[in-house]
C-alpha cells in the first residue's frame, strides 16, 4: 500500500487538479496494487496499457486546467459492464471470450468524465449470489479476515469484486450493481461504502442484464463523498433505456453540509428480525445515537409487508432472469457446444456455460412463469411487490430516510453457505425490500464486529432523494470514523 | 351454399383469422435498423437485433402511430394504456429468445370489418384485437447439408397481427376477409399488403360443425401467403375434417401446414406439442400510455376509406357496384380513375381504365404506379371521346400510339390526322357513293332495317374511320328512308 493508493478519490482529484501528481503516476501505483492483491481475486482481466493510455490523456487535460469530475481516477469496471474492445463475460463461461463492440451508458459516461480504466472486476456468475463463489473465474477473497483467523472470508457478492479491490487499495472507486443487495451486502463486508441509487437513475444499456426491473449500477468507493461523485458521473437519462428516468443530476457532493438538524428518520420494526446477533442489533442502536445527537427525529415506522419481500424477490428476480438469459443460446456469440440437432446444441451449450447457481435461478424462473403456475407466483410476487411499495410510500409521509442494518451477519468463510442455497438468500434479507421498492440506498461501515470484521449499517431514501440520503450518510460516517485498514492493508 | 355435404349430412364451416401484417415503417418496432426488403442477409441488423448482452429495446413510436391508425380504419377501439409481454421460446432466428409481443392488454380492442358477398350482400366480421409485436429472422435450412444459416434482417421488424372472431363461414368469406383488410391497410399506407414478400400472412383457423351446433375442435394452418391457396387450403381442410368425424374419429386440435405442391394441409406439432410461451410483462419496458387527443389527432388524418369510397364513386360518378369494386380494390387504382374522368363521360373514363388501361398493363407487365400512360394523358384522350374529336374506335389507335412514342393524345391526333369528320358535305358524298356502289343492299335494307350498321360500317371504311358514326348512321337512315 502506497500513499498514492490510500488516497481517497476526492483527495486524489485535489491533488492532481493542483499537480502534486500526475494521472499515470496515480494509474501505476494502482497496476502495482492490483499486482500486489492478484491473491484476491479481484480483477479477472488487467487493461493496464489503456490504463496508462487512458492517464496520459487525463494529464493532457489537466495540465491544461480541463477535465471532467473523474479526471484521472483509476476505477475498476464490474463485469457486467459492457467495455468496447475488452473482454466483458459477467463471469460466465457462456460468454467466452465476447469482447462488446460497445460501450456500456454508465462506463461511457466516466470515460467521459475522465476516469482511468485499471481493468474488470470479478462478480457472481451474471450477479446471481452472494458470496462472489458462483464466478466461473473463482471466488474473490475478503481482504479482511476474523481477528487471529486466517480463514478466507467471502467478500460478499455479487459486487465481491469490487467491493474487495475497493478495499484493498487496489482502485480508488468501482461500478457496481444491486439487484437484491450487490452493491450494499459486499459493501458491508469489507468496510466500503456501497451507494444503490432510485431505479432509473443510472441507464441499463450494456450492462448484462440479471433482473430488469430490480438491476441498477451504483459505485463502491472507500467515502460517502467518493460516492456522490461517482454516481454524479454514472447516472444520466438514456433514452436507450426506456426504464431511465429523465430527472436532472444534482451536484451530490454539493449536498453533503454536515447538516441534519431535524431530519425524520424512520425505524423500521419489521427488520428486526428473530435471531439477530447481539452486535448487529447494537450497532443499528448505535446508528440511531449517532443520528440523533446530530440533530435528527427518530421515529418508529412499519413496513408490514417487509417479510414478504425476500420470497417474493426469489420469484420475481428468476422469473426475469429465466428470460434475460435465453439469449446465450450458442448460437451467435459466447460458448457453443455443438450438439446433432439444435436442441441439443443448446441444452450442451447452456449446461456447459452456465453454473449451477444461474442453472438453479434459470429452473426456477422457468417453473414460475409456467402455465397453470403463473397466478400462484409471479402475479402474486408482483402483488407482494405493489404492497411493499404502498408500505414505503406511506412510511415516506412521515420520515425523510430509514436506518437499518445493511446484514444480519459479518462476512463468512469462502464454501461455509454455498451448499445451503437457502441460508445465502437469508443475506439479502435487509437490503431486497429496496430494489423490489426501487428506492435508493446506501451502506456505509459503521462498527467492527466481535471477531474484527467490519459491519454496516444502511440508510434508505425516497425515490429521487439520492441527496438527503447521501447528506445523512455523509454526517454517519463522521460519526462512525471508520478507520480499520483490512488485515491485509494494515500487514 | 355455405354448407359442405358429408355421406351423413351437412356441415358448417367455422373460420377465424390471424393476419400478420407488416407495418410500413422505414425502421424495426424496437431499434433503429431499416426494414427495406431483400438487402444482403444480416446487414440491416441492429445490435438490439441480434440481442447482444445489455442491449434494451426502445418502442419505435411511428409503428406505434401505425397500429392506432390501422386500428381506427378497423373501427376498432384504442386502448389507452397497452403493456408489451414477451413470448418466450427457443429457435435460431429468434436471438433474444422471447419475442416481444402484446398478451393480456393489445393496443387495439374489438371493431368489425364488413365484407361484400358476390351476391351483393354483406357480411360483417368482427375484430377481436390488433397488437404488435416483432416479426423473428429467417432460418435457412439447405445452404450445407449440415448446418444452418440464420438472417436476422426481419429480426424485430414490426408486425401487427390482426386476429378476427370465428365469424366466417366459407372459403370465400375468408378470401374476401383477407382481401378486405389488405385493401383497408393499403389505404391507410400502415402495410404494403405485398403478400409475396411476407408484407400480409395469415393463420387459418378451420373447424367444422353440424349447422347452429357447439363449436368443433379447431386445427390452425400457419402461414399462408397467397389468398387463392388460403381457400384452397380451407377446402381441402374441411373436408378433411368432415371426412375423420363422419368416420367415427375426432378431430386433434393441431398446428397444420399447406403443402402447396400436394394440395393438402399436412400436421406441424399437435397441441401437446404446443410451446409453453411463459408470457409476463417485458420489465424493459412501460407501459404504453396514450392520450386520447393523441388519437384523436390520428383520426382526424385517416383517409378515405374503401366503403365510403364505394358508395362515392357510385354517387358522384354513376358508377354501378361492379365498376366501383375494380376501382376501389386499390386506393391507386380509384386515384386514377378520378383524374382519367376529371371532365369526361365517366361511364367512358371507367371502361378506358379497367379495360384497356387494365388490359395492358396486365399484358405488359405493368403496375397501376408504373403504367406508361398517366393519368392525366387517359384523361385527355377520353375528352377527345367526349367532345367527338375522335371515336372510340381511333382512339384505341390513338391509345397504341400513346404507348409507342409516349406522346400526347392531342399531338397524336393533330399529326396523324385523325381527328374526326364532323364536315357533313364529306360525310355526304361518303354516303351517296356507298349507295350508288350498292344497289342490292339498298333493297335489301328496306326489308331488313338492322342491315343499315353494314352502311354505316362501309363509309367509316371510306373515311378512314374518321366519320363520326353519329352523323354517318344519321345521314343513311335519312337517305334510306329508315325509321330511327
Amino acid at each position: 500500500m502506497s500513499d498514492l493508493t490510500n488516497l481517497t478519490l476526492s483527495d486524489a482529484r485535489e491533488k492532481l487538479r493542483n499537480k502534486d501528481i500526475t494521472a499515470v503516476e496515480l494509474a501505476e501505483a494502482h497496476i502495482d496494487a492490483m499486482q500486489q492483491t492478484a491473491g484476491l481475486n479481484a480483477f479477472i482481466f488487467n487493461t493496464e496499457e489503456k490504463a496508462i493510455e487512458m492517464a496520459k490523456a487525463s494529464d493532457v487535460k489537466l495540465a491544461k486546467g480541463e477535465g471532467g469530475i473523474l479526471e484521472g481516477i483509476p476505477v475498476g469496471v464490474k463485469d457486467l459492464f459492457c467495455t468496447k474492445d475488452v473482454r466483458t463475460t459477467a463471469s460466465s463461461k457462456i460468454l467466452g471470450d465476447f469482447t462488446p463492440t460497445y460501450e456500456s451508458t454508465v462506463t461511457a459516461n466516466m470515460w467521459a468524465d475522465g476516469a482511468v480504466l485499471l481493468g474488470k472486476l470479478n462478480c457472481d456468475e451474471f450477479a446471481m449470489g452472494s458470496s462472489n463463489e458462483t464466478s466461473f473465474f473463482g471466488p474473490v477473497v475478503n481482504p479482511w479476515q476474523r481477528q487471529g483467523d486466517d480463514t478466507q472470508l467471502v467478500p460478499g457478492g455479487s459486487s465481491g469484486g469490487s467491493a474487495a479491490a475497493v478495499a484493498a487499495r487496489a482502485c480508488i472507486a468501482a461500478t457496481a450493481t444491486d439487484t437484491g443487495g450487490s452493491i450494499r451486502q459486499p459493501a458491508a463486508f469489507t468496510g466500503t461504502v456501497g451507494m444503490k441509487p432510485t431505479y432509473g437513475r443510472c441507464s441499463r444499456w450494456g450492462t448484462v442484464a440479471f433482473a430488469s426491473s430490480l438491476d441498477q449500477a451504483g459505485p463502491i468507493t472507500r467515502t460517502v463523498r467518493d460516492a456522490a461523485i461517482m454516481l454524479e458521473s454514472m447516472a444520466s437519462y438514456d433514452v436507450k433505456d426506456s426504464t431511465s428516468v429523465n430527472v436532472a443530476v444534482p451536484a451530490y457532493e454539493k449536498t453533503l453540509t454536515g447538516d441534519i438538524k431535524g431530519l425524520k428518520i424512520g425505524i423500521p420494526k419489521e427488520f428486526k428480525v428473530d435471531g439477530m446477533p447481539e452486535e448487529i442489533q447494537a450497532l443499528w442502536q448505535q446508528g440511531i445515537e449517532w443520528l440523533k445527537a446530530a440533530g435528527a427525529e427518530i421515529h418508529d415506522v412499519s413496513l408490514p409487508h417487509t417479510k414478504y419481500a425476500l420470497p417474493a424477490y426469489y420469484i420475481v428476480a428468476p422469473a426475469e432472469a429465466s428470460s434475460n438469459l435465453a439469449r446465450y443460446d450458442g448460437v451467435r456469440y459466447g460458448l457453443r457446444v455443438a450438439g446433432d440437432n439444435i436442441d441439443e446444441q443448446y441444452a450442451n451449450s447452456r449446461a456447459e456455460g452456465f453454473g449451477e447457481e444461474v442453472q438453479r435461478r434459470i429452473l426456477i424462473g422457468t417453473y414460475v412463469l409456467s402455465a397453470g403456475y403463473y397466478d400462484a407466483y409471479y402475479k402474486k410476487a408482483q402483488r407482494v411487490r405493489t404492497l411493499i411499495k404502498r408500505d414505503f410510500d406511506q412510511a415516506y409521509e412521515k420520515v425523510d430516510l430509514m436506518l437499518t442494518p445493511t446484514t444480519p451477519t459479518a462476512a463468512f468463510g469462502i464454501g461455509e453457505n454455498i451448499g445451503d442455497p437457502l441460508t445465502m438468500y437469508l443475506n439479502d434479507i435487509f437490503t431486497v425490500s429496496v430494489n423490489m421498492a426501487g428506492l435508493p440506498g446506501i451502506s456505509i461501515p459503521a462498527g467492527i464486529s466481535a471477531n474484527g470484521l467490519p459491519l454496516g449499517l444502511q440508510l434508505i431514501g425516497k425515490p429521487f432523494d439520492e441527496e438527503t440520503l447521501f447528506r445523512a450518510a455523509d454526517v454517519m460516517e463522521q460519526a462512525a470514523d471508520f478507520t480499520a485498514l483490512p488485515q491485509l492493508m494494515a500487514k | 351454399m355455405s354448407l359442405i355435404q358429408g355421406a351423413t349430412g351437412e356441415w358448417e364451416i367455422v373460420l377465424g383469422l390471424e393476419i400478420h401484417a407488416q407495418i410500413t415503417s422505414q425502421s424495426k418496432l424496437m431499434s433503429g435498423a431499416s426494414t427495406k426488403f431483400g438487402a444482403e442477409p444480416n446487414s440491416q441488423v441492429s445490435l438490439v437485433d441480434a440481442a447482444m448482452p445489455g442491449m434494451l429495446p426502445v418502442v419505435n413510436e411511428f409503428c406505434y402511430e401505425q397500429a392506432v391508425l390501422t386500428g381506427l380504419g378497423l373501427n376498432a377501439e384504442i386502448n389507452l394504456v397497452s403493456i408489451f409481454d414477451r413470448k418466450n421460446y427457443f429457435y435460431p432466428d429468434l436471438p433474444q429468445g422471447y419475442q416481444i409481443s402484446q398478451f393480456t392488454d393489445p393496443i387495439v380492442g374489438p371493431g368489425v370489418v364488413k365484407i361484400e358477398l358476390p351476391d351483393g350482400s354483406f357480411h360483417d366480421v368482427g375484430i377481436e384485437r390488433l397488437h404488435l409485436e416483432q416479426d423473428a429472422g429467417k432460418s435457412i435450412h439447405d445452404l450445407y447439408p449440415s448446418q444452418s444459416c440464420v438472417d436476422l434482417n426481419r429480426s424485430g421488424v414490426a408486425l401487427m397481427e390482426i386476429v378476427s372472431d370465428p365469424d366466417m363461414r366459407t372459403a370465400e368469406h375468408a378470401k374476401l376477409y383477407v382481401s378486405k383488410i389488405r385493401t383497408i391497410l393499403r389505404y391507410l399506407g400502415t402495410c404494403d399488403g405485398n403478400m409475396e414478400q411476407g408484407s400480409l400472412r395469415a393463420d387459418v383457423n378451420v373447424s367444422v360443425r353440424r349447422p347452429g351446433a357447439e363449436l368443433g375442435t379447431r386445427c390452425e394452418i400457419k402461414n399462408m401467403n397467397s389468398i387463392r391457396n388460403i381457400g384452397m387450403a380451407i377446402e381441402y381442410e374441411a373436408r378433411r375434417q368432415v371426412d375423420i368425424i363422419e368416420d367415427g374419429g375426432t378431430i386433434a386440435q393441431e398446428t397444420r401446414l399447406w403443402d402447396v405442391a400436394k394440395g393438402e394441409t399436412r400436421s406441424m406439432r399437435s397441441k401437446e406439442e404446443a410451446h409453453d410461451y411463459r408470457y409476463f410483462p417485458d420489465p424493459d419496458l412501460l407501459p404504453v400510455v396514450l392520450e386520447q387527443s393523441w388519437v384523436d389527432a390520428i383520426k382526424a388524418r385517416i383517409p378515405e376509406l374503401p366503403d365510403a369510397k364505394h358508395g362515392r364513386l357510385m354517387r358522384q360518378y354513376g358508377l354501378n357496384s361492379y365498376d366501383a369494386n375494380i376501382l376501389i380494390a386499390d386506393p391507386e387504382n380509384a386515384d386514377y380513375f378520378e383524374i382519367v374522368a376529371k371532365g369526361v363521360d365517366a361511364k367512358l373514363a371507367v371502361n378506358w381504365v379497367t379495360g384497356d388501361l387494365f388490359g395492358m398493363l396486365n399484358k405488359r407487365g405493368f403496375t397501376i404506379e408504373t403504367s406508361p400512360i398517366k393519368a392525366e394523358a387517359l384523361g385527355e384522350l377520353v375528352g377527345l371521346i367526349t367532345d367527338k374529336t375522335i371515336s372510340n374506335k381511333i382512339a384505341k389507335q390513338v391509345f397504341e400510339f400513346m404507348l409507342e412514342t409516349g406522346d400526347a393524345p392531342t399531338k397524336i391526333v393533330e399529326e396523324k390526322g385523325l381527328k374526326q369528320v364532323t364536315d357533313t358535305g364529306a360525310i355526304e358524298k361518303a354516303v351517296d357513293e356507298v349507295i350508288a356502289a350498292n344497289p342490292d343492299k339498298v333493297e335489301q335494307v328496306k326489308q331488313k332495317p338492322k342491315m343499315a350498321g353494314w352502311f354505316v360500317g362501309q363509309v367509316m371504311q371510306a373515311t378512314g374511320g374518321k366519320a363520326n358514326p353519329q352523323a354517318v348512321s344519321d345521314l343513311i337512315k335519312a337517305k334510306l328512308g329508315l325509321e330511327d
